[in-house]
This record gives C-alpha cells, sequence and structure tokens, in this order.
C-alpha cells in the first residue's frame, strides 16, 4: 500500500468514532424526523397511517406551533436586550485597575457555576407564588398568564449573567490602551469615548454574545418546566416545552414537525453566526 | 493639585460603591437561597419570611443527602459526566488530528458535515433519539444518558484550532525520528496544545454536568435521576421540606464553583473561545 | 558509503513542478550547498532526500540503497530545519535523544537493535558535549538564545550518526554576527564528521564560503555545478552569472564585431576586448549580452569605453560608483583609496579581457 493511501486510511479511522455518533444521534434522528411527521400514529403506536407533506402545513402554521413560537420569541425579546445591557454594565464596572477588582471580577462571573435547574431553584425561592420572596412584585408573577414568562426569563438572565459578563469583558480587554489615550487625546469624554470608540470596537463580541443568547433562548426549557411546569395556561410553554410534551404516539408526527421547525430557526440564526465570525475574520486579515 | 486628588478619591469611591451594588444583585438571589436552605420552613414562613435565616438548621446539607438521596443523583452525574468528558475528548482529539494532519479525499466535505452537528441541538432530535434509547433498552441506564453525548463538533474544532498552532516541521522532525502519526498526536501534539485541551475539558465538564432536557427526557426512575434533574421536585416539594431542595441546588453548583475558582484561566479561555480574536 | 544521487529526479504537486528532471551526484563526505532563490524547487530536493515528501519521477538513492520508497526513519539522514522545530515541551536532553527512541540502531554486531537508555544518555552527552550544550540539557527550548536552539537541532542531528545530514536554511534564524560565527563552526563540524552535509541556502555568502560544491537552481532545474569559485569564475548561464555575486554582475546588450585580425565587441559606440574570441565560432554581428563584474571593471585613461557617474556609495573599506553606459546602468567597485570620483564625471573603463563573459540573450547561455 502506498504512503498516501495508509494516510488516508488512518484519517478515515480516526474519524470513525465520531462519524458514528454524529451519524447515530444526529442525522438519522434527523432523517426520522421527516419520516415521522409524514406519518400519524394511533393512540398505542401500534400503527400509522401516511399523512403526506400537508401535514408540516398544518401544523407549521396551526395555533399550537404559532403559540410556541410566539411564546419563544417572546422569551428572546425579554432575555437577550436586558442580557446584553446587563452583560455590558458588569463588564465596564469591572474593566478598571483597582485594588481588590479580582473578587469584584469573580463574584460577577459567579452565576457560570449555575445551571439552568440551579438558577429555576433559586428563581423558586425569589418568584415562586406561594413562597417567593418577590411573589408579590406583579411584574413578574408567575400565576398572572401575561407575567409569567417575565419571571421564567429573568432566572435565564441572571443565569447567565456570569458567561455574559466573561465574553463582554474579553471583549473590553482585547481593546487596545492606545485607542483609548487616542481618544482621550482628542478631547472625548468618558461617555463620549464609550459609545464612539469601544463599544464599535466591541460589537463584534457582542454580535457573537447576541447569536448565543438566542440559541440559548431557543432552548429554552428547564426554565418553565421547574418554575411553571409551562403554566399558567400554557403562557409558558416554549417551543422545546411543547416538543418535550409530544412524545406520545398520538402527539409525535406533531412534535416532529415541530422538531423541524425548530431546527429550521435555529439554522437560520446559526447562518447568521456564520456569516458575522466570518466577516470578522476578514476584520483580523 | 488637591481639588485633583480629592476628586478622584471621590471618583474611586463612587466607582466601589457601583460594583458593590451590581455585586448585591448579582448575589442576592444566592443569599436569599442560602437563607431558605438554612432556616426551618414554618418558623421562617410565620416569621414573615424576612431576608435572614430564621431558626437556621446547619444540618440541612447532611439532610439533603440522606433525606433527598442527593448521593447517588451525585453519582450518577458524577459517572455520566466523567464518561462524557473522556470520551469526547478521546473522540474530538482523534478527529481533529486526522483534518489538521492528515490528507484523505473529501477532507473538507467531511469536515463540514462533522460541522454541521453544530446545527442539531438535542432539542431538535429529541423525539427520535428518545426512540432509539427505548428501542436499546437504555431508559434508565448510563449508556442511555452517555452515548449520544460521545462525539463533539465544538469540541473538535477547538482542538483542531490548537494543533494547527503546531508547526508542521515539528511533525516532519518526529517522522525523521521514527515516529508514526498516533506517537506524534500522544508526545507531542497533545502536550503542546495542553492549554487548549485543559480549556475543552473544562467547558466538557461544565455542560455535562448541567444537561437537563436530555436525562429528564430517558429517565423515568428516580434511581437514574442526575442531579440536575433531582432538582425539579423541589418546587412542587411541601413547603415542611423544601429547605432540603434548595439546599441540593446549592451543593449541586458546588463543583461546577470550584472549576470557576481554580481553573478559572482554562473555563474563561474556552468560553470566550470566538468570541474574541486572537 | 553516503553518497546521495538524484537520477532524473522529478517533483510535481498537482500541476505545479517544484523540481524538474534533476541529476545531481553528491560524493561520500562532501559539503553540497544547493542554492538558488526561494521557490526554486531546492528544499523540495532536500525534503525528498529526508523522505518528507515521495518522488514524482526518477529515482533517488543513498549509498547504494534506491530509496524512493524507503521511509524517512530508514534512510539514515538527519535533518536540521529552519525553524529547528525542536519539541518546545521537553528538556534540550530529551530534543536531542528523541532520533534515538524509536529507531532501530546498528551497534556492530550486524543486527539493528533499540539502544538501551544508558547508551541513549551515553551518547545525548557526547552530542551535547561536542557542541557545548552540556550545562543547558535540563533546559526547555524556550529558555535558550536563538544560537543555543540552532546548536541543539545539530546536536539532535549528530547523535544518531547519520549517513548524511541535511540542512535546510540552518542560519537564516540567526543574526549577522552569530551566522558567521556558525558559519565556521559547521565546516569545522563538517570536517570532523566527515560525512555528507546537504545544505540548502538563498544566501549566495553562506554557498561560498562553506560548499565543497554548489548546485545552483532555478525554477526547478539545475543551472549549474561545481566548486565556488569555478561557478563565479565561468558561470553558465545568465541567471548564474546574475544570482552569485554582489554587487551582481554588469550585464549589457552589445555585438560581436569581425574585421580582419581584430574580434571584438561593441556596445554604443565602443569597443571591448574579450579574449580568445577570435577563436569562438561567432559570426559577425551576432547579438550577445556582456557581462563583467563590478570589480573586473578598471578606470584607466586608456580605457576603450566611457561612462558617466551617476552616483557614489561609500561602504567604508570600498565605494561602488554607479554609472551609465550607453543607457544601461552599470556598477564599478573600487577601493576607498581610489583617486575620487563625482557624479557627473566621465570615466575611461577597461576590463582585463580575460574576465569578460558573453552570453546568448535568447538562451542565456555561457557563449565564451
Amino acid at each position: 500500500m502506498t504512503r498516501r493511501a495508509r494516510e488516508a486510511l488512518l484519517g478515515y479511522a480516526l474519524l470513525v468514532p465520531s462519524a458514528i455518533v454524529f451519524a447515530w444521534f444526529f442525522f438519522y434522528p434527523l432523517y426520522r424526523l421527516f419520516v415521522m411527521g409524514l406519518h400519524q400514529q394511533n393512540r398505542t403506536g401500534t400503527a400509522e397511517r401516511w399523512v403526506g407533506w400537508s401535514h408540516f402545513g398544518d401544523v407549521l402554521g396551526g395555533e399550537q406551533f404559532r403559540e410556541g413560537v410566539r411564546i419563544t420569541g417572546t422569551y428572546v425579546l425579554y432575555t437577550v436586550p436586558l442580557g446584553l445591557v446587563l452583560g455590558v454594565l458588569l463588564a465596564v464596572a469591572a474593566n478598571r485597575r483597582l485594588k481588590g477588582i479580582k473578587v469584584f471580577q469573580m463574584i460577577f462571573s459567579s452565576t457560570i457555576a449555575s445551571s439552568v435547574a440551579v438558577a429555576s431553584v433559586i428563581f423558586v425561592v425569589l418568584l415562586n407564588p406561594q413562597i417567593g420572596y418577590f411573589a408579590s412584585v406583579k411584574m413578574f408573577s408567575l400565576s398572572d398568564p401575561d407575567t409569567a414568562l417575565r419571571g421564567v426569563a429573568l432566572s435565564s438572565v441572571w443565569q447567565n449573567l456570569g458567561l455574559t459578563f466573561v465574553i463582554v469583558l474579553a471583549g473590553l480587554q482585547a481593546v487596545p490602551d492606545e485607542v483609548d489615550e487616542a481618544a482621550t487625546l482628542d478631547g472625548y469624554g468618558p461617555v463620549r469615548r464609550f459609545f464612539r470608540v469601544t463599544l464599535p470596537l466591541i460589537s463584534p463580541t457582542l454580535m457573537f454574545l447576541a447569536v448565543v443568547l438566542v440559541i440559548f433562548a431557543l432552548q429554552a426549557f428547564a426554565q418553565a418546566d421547574i418554575l411553571t411546569q409551562g403554566g399558567p395556561l400554557g403562557s409558558t410553554e416554549t417551543l422545546v416545552w411543547k416538543i418535550f410534551n409530544s412524545q406520545q404516539p398520538v402527539d409525535q408526527g406533531t412534535g416532529a414537525v415541530m422538531a423541524i421547525g425548530l431546527f429550521g430557526i435555529t439554522l437560520v440564526v446559526s447562518l447568521a453566526q456564520f456569516l458575522i465570525l466570518d466577516r470578522r475574520v476578514h476584520y483580523g486579515n | 493639585m488637591a481639588t485633583d486628588l480629592h476628586q478622584a478619591r471621590w471618583k474611586k469611591g463612587a466607582w466601589y460603591a457601583g460594583l458593590g451594588a451590581l455585586a448585591l444583585l448579582v448575589l442576592f438571589p444566592v443569599y436569599m437561597t442560602i437563607v431558605r436552605a438554612l432556616s426551618q420552613p414554618r418558623a421562617y414562613v410565620q416569621a414573615g419570611q424576612p431576608p435572614w435565616p430564621v431558626h437556621p438548621e446547619w444540618d440541612v446539607f447532611t439532610r439533603a443527602f440522606t433525606d433527598g438521596d442527593l448521593g447517588r443523583k451525585f453519582l450518577v452525574s458524577a459517572v455520566v459526566t466523567v464518561c462524557i468528558v473522556g470520551g469526547q475528548l478521546i473522540t474530538a482529539t482523534l478527529a481533529a488530528y486526522a483534518f489538521t494532519f492528515l490528507q484523505f479525499p473529501f477532507r473538507r466535505l467531511l469536515f463540514f458535515v462533522f460541522m454541521a452537528t453544530l446545527m442539531l441541538p438535542i432539542e431538535v432530535t429529541l423525539i427520535p433519539n428518545v426512540q432509539t434509547i427505548r428501542s436499546l433498552g437504555w431508559l434508565n441506564s448510563y449508556p442511555g444518558l452517555i452515548t449520544p453525548f460521545l462525539a463533539t463538533a465544538f469540541g473538535t474544532f477547538l482542538l483542531r484550532q490548537g494543533f494547527r498552532g503546531i508547526p508542521r516541521d515539528l511533525l516532519d522532525a518526529s517522522q525523521l525520528d521514527g515516529f508514526g502519526h498516533l506517537a506524534f498526536l500522544r508526545r507531542v501534539a497533545i502536550p503542546v496544545t495542553r492549554p487548549v485541551v485543559a480549556s475543552f475539558g473544562v467547558i466538557a465538564f461544565l455542560t455535562a454536568w448541567n444537561q437537563y432536557t436530555w436525562p429528564r427526557a430517558v429517565v423515568t426512575e428516580g434511581r437514574w435521576e442526575t442531579i440536575q434533574i433531582g432538582l425539579r421536585t423541589v418546587a412542587t416539594q411541601t413547603i415542611d421540606r423544601n429547605n432540603v431542595g434548595f439546599a441540593a441546588a446549592l451543593l449541586a453548583a458546588l463543583p461546577i464553583l470550584l472549576l470557576l475558582i481554580f481553573l478559572q484561566r482554562q473555563l474563561v479561555r474556552g468560553l470566550t473561545t470566538g468570541a474574541v480574536k486572537g | 558509503m553516503s553518497e546521495v544521487a538524484f537520477d532524473g529526479v522529478t517533483k510535481r504537486f498537482g500541476d505545479v513542478t517544484a523540481v524538474d528532471q534533476l541529476t545531481l551526484s553528491i560524493r561520500d563526505g562532501e559539503f553540497m550547498v544547493l542554492l538558488g532563490p526561494s521557490g526554486c524547487g531546492k528544499t523540495t530536493a532536500l525534503r525528498m532526500v529526508a523522505g518528507l515528501e515521495t518522488v514524482t519521477e526518477g529515482t533517488l538513492r543513498i549509498g547504494d540503497r534506491v530509496v524512493n520508497d524507503v521511509e524517512a526513519k530508514d534512510r539514515d539522514v538527519a535533518m536540521v530545519f529552519q525553524s529547528y522545530a525542536l519539541y518546545p515541551h521537553v528538556t534540550v536532553a530529551k530534543n536531542i535523544e528523541s532520533p534515538l527512541v524509536a529507531r532501530r540502531f546498528d551497534t556492530g554486531d550486524g543486527s539493528p537493535r533499540k539502544l538501551t537508555s544508558a547508551e541513549r544518555a551515553e551518547r545525548v552527552t557526547e552530542a551535547a558535549a561536542a557542541l557545548g550544550l552540556t550545562d543547558l540539557l535540563g533546559r526547555k527550548p524556550a529558555a535558550l538564545s536563538g544560537g543555543q536552539r540552532q546548536r541543539v537541532a545539530l546536536a539532535r542531528a549528530m547523535v544518531a550518526r547519520p549517513a548524511a545530514f541535511l540542512m535546510d536554511e540552518p542560519l537564516s534564524n540567526l543574526d549577522a554576527k552569530l551566522r558567521a560565527q556558525t558559519r565556521i563552526e559547521l565546516v569545522e563540524l563538517h570536517e570532523r564528521l566527515a560525512t555528507t552535509f546537504v545544505y540548502v541556502t538563498h544566501d549566495q555568502v553562506e554557498a561560498m564560503t562553506m560548499a565543497d560544491r554548489i548546485a545552483v537552481l532555478s525554477d526547478g532545474r539545475l543551472q549549474q555545478v561545481g566548486p565556488p569559485q569555478a561557478v563565479y569564475d565561468r558561470p553558465h548561464n545568465l541567471f548564474v552569472a546574475r544570482f552569485i555575486g554582489s554587487p551582481p554582475m554588469n550585464t549589457v546588450p552589445g555585438t560581436v564585431v569581425r574585421s580582419e585580425g581584430a574580434t571584438s565587441v561593441r556596445l554604443g559606440g565602443q569597443s571591448i576586448e574579450v579574449e580568445g574570441l577570435a577563436a569562438e565560432p561567432l559570426a559577425d554581428g551576432t547579438e550577445v549580452i556582456i557581462g563583467v563584474r563590478p570589480e573586473d571593471l578598471v578606470v584607466d585613461a586608456a580605457g576603450q569605453v566611457e561612462a558617466e557617474v551617476r552616483a557614489v556609495e561609500w561602504l567604508g573599506h570600498e565605494r561602488l560608483v554607479v554609472c551609465d553606459l550607453a543607457g544601461h546602468q552599470i556598477t564599478i567597485r573600487q577601493a576607498a583609496g581610489d583617486d575620487p570620483v563625482a557624479t557627473g564625471d566621465v570615466l575611461p573603463l577597461t576590463a582585463d579581457p580575460a574576465k569578460v563573459h558573453l552570453f546568448d540573450p535568447d538562451t542565456t547561455e555561457r557563449l565564451n
């Protein structure tokens, strides 16, 4: 065997372990989603009949999916802008050469340690309608269908603070001191310096972060599962919550199509991310 | 001069005050959880839910293990996390090596296919994957909790970035020294990229430990609950016992908190990959 | 026996031919320098000897063995890389030891075997001592200076006692002073080891000072092989003429003029004597390129040609006079103490007829 053939063979061999997992748990299920979406099962899963592509239209245009998209979209709007603003605030505050600043940086990044589930339990303490410390605050009351999603979103914003802070701080620290010094020499005050110089320079980082937070929000499930169980009156049933609760044979076709819908949305967001990253790489060259 | 100095000191003080307020905002939810975990539940409610502990019971953290079966949940989480991290390190290292140092037909296409899995989060493929696990009889089992996560596009990408920083000459020198590719991987590529490997390992640990949706879907028996899905019951527990649940939540975050304290550099580098160029 | 022989060796990368029909025999124990500009194929040729690139066509021999299909580790050669390619995460000692760990060596009883750790340690000590690295064995490469790293790379090459040393621009990462010093050390090392050295460089000074023979390459093709002085004195073509020598040889177009009794070369309205030209088979009116090295042009009141001074560059011990000769720029090298010249002067020039080179303008080959 030639050296080249041996090298190629080794290459494929090294890819095999990953390839098996990807085929088995990423690409095969994607195919299965389409198959499921094209069939309707009976209640016990013992029989199925072909329902065809029109089923996709029915589900994606249907009340349940639209409601899921609306709730998830609202969730994105609640979590992403607020998360970004707070992250920038924390990072700007902690990006100073002050004594003890490391302690504050540690505190600000500390919510990284909390999982979605832990954050949700912590917000049970704060927002639970019976026992929550802020249960009486109407603005994000978990017992009111109009405000429950805000309460759930709040737990996400808090949970992501650490990550947001760490990423924005890294972005700020990558801004060369000379740039800020030059702007100072040009007579810019601190506020103008921030909005005219610093913010544009870290905007690629913020774009990246925005995409990450959007994807997190699209996948929101545990928060609703723990804090509200989707309630009250289904007002916190995110897309993933609906997919998760469509596992009975009779619902599977619908769940599969909704999952494909979620895939489509994720795809669009991820492509946006790639385009942004791609552009940034060009800045660097 | 004196007024300047005075002003600078005043400014500094204001900055510290701002930092303190923000720190309070971040820590207050945790503080309240600690308060609730420590307080005797009924007494706390009767006292009007004050922001300090009422009748603190310090043994609540040990009771989380005895009453809440936290030990078993920790064990399940630990086994699952260690297996996933170990498995991902192996599969991602091998794949990243192939994509960096080996020439073979369809290399670019295969890399693209690998990266495409980033667009397929477990939330999307949940329903068919649960079916797969069920048909294998793997509900409520380690294989069911672990297998779907034994490969990672993110890790492959990260390690490939690391490997690309290794000068090609090192591979040539190693071949002249009589070492094959696997020896080069073990003797040179991995040791030289240790910081990247460590960053990825820390991120993989964090992600695996914090997982919720998948274990929630493939675990139906309490015995197989990971610590994260074990927390689910807290909200629905009776008020008498929920202090144990809050203590459990704090304990669940402890391993990652330790990671954050002792491996902060690796963790931050891993998290900020792709966010900041250079 | 460690002769290295290329026989019609070609290397193609896709559509690009990096080395084209190279036939070159490097003698046992010879210090051969492959010289050429970047992209000329010299490094590819070296890497083929090392076994890091496959041979597309032709045969490559080391000693009496055809090595086209022999793996790098079994070729009994060592390489010093331009970047040194030291393993950054292990000590100097481990770096030097590396070639001894996996390979098998014939220790005298005829059957190759792996060395024991004691044998390895002994060889490392010996190589380190030979290059003055004994005190650095415990350090990592990052803690070494550029010159020290370079010596570690040499020690790593020596330690396996290879039949041939391959060096790819090993001095290019050193500063000028260290480079001059190391040139001398490399020549001494070559004498001490009495092994074949194949040395790749684009630096003609390195080639001239160290080589037993130089092989000049351009565009993947061998242009000329020979001892440095021979290549300098009689370049086979225009490329070699212009590539070797600094400042480069002056080249201006001219025409052969034959009249009864006298044959010369004319440029502009002036004529130059060329030794032995009468005997060359060059017809009257043949277009040629005339080449004269800057140091072979002399200001002489009886000079055959006149050139106008455009600039004078002082270099301390000498000066370069840049002149216009019939519309072409030429350079004259003079000692600093020669008669002063100034911009605008018209200098009568003469050249030793034995040191005038003629080239064919079409084929670029030497004519005399």
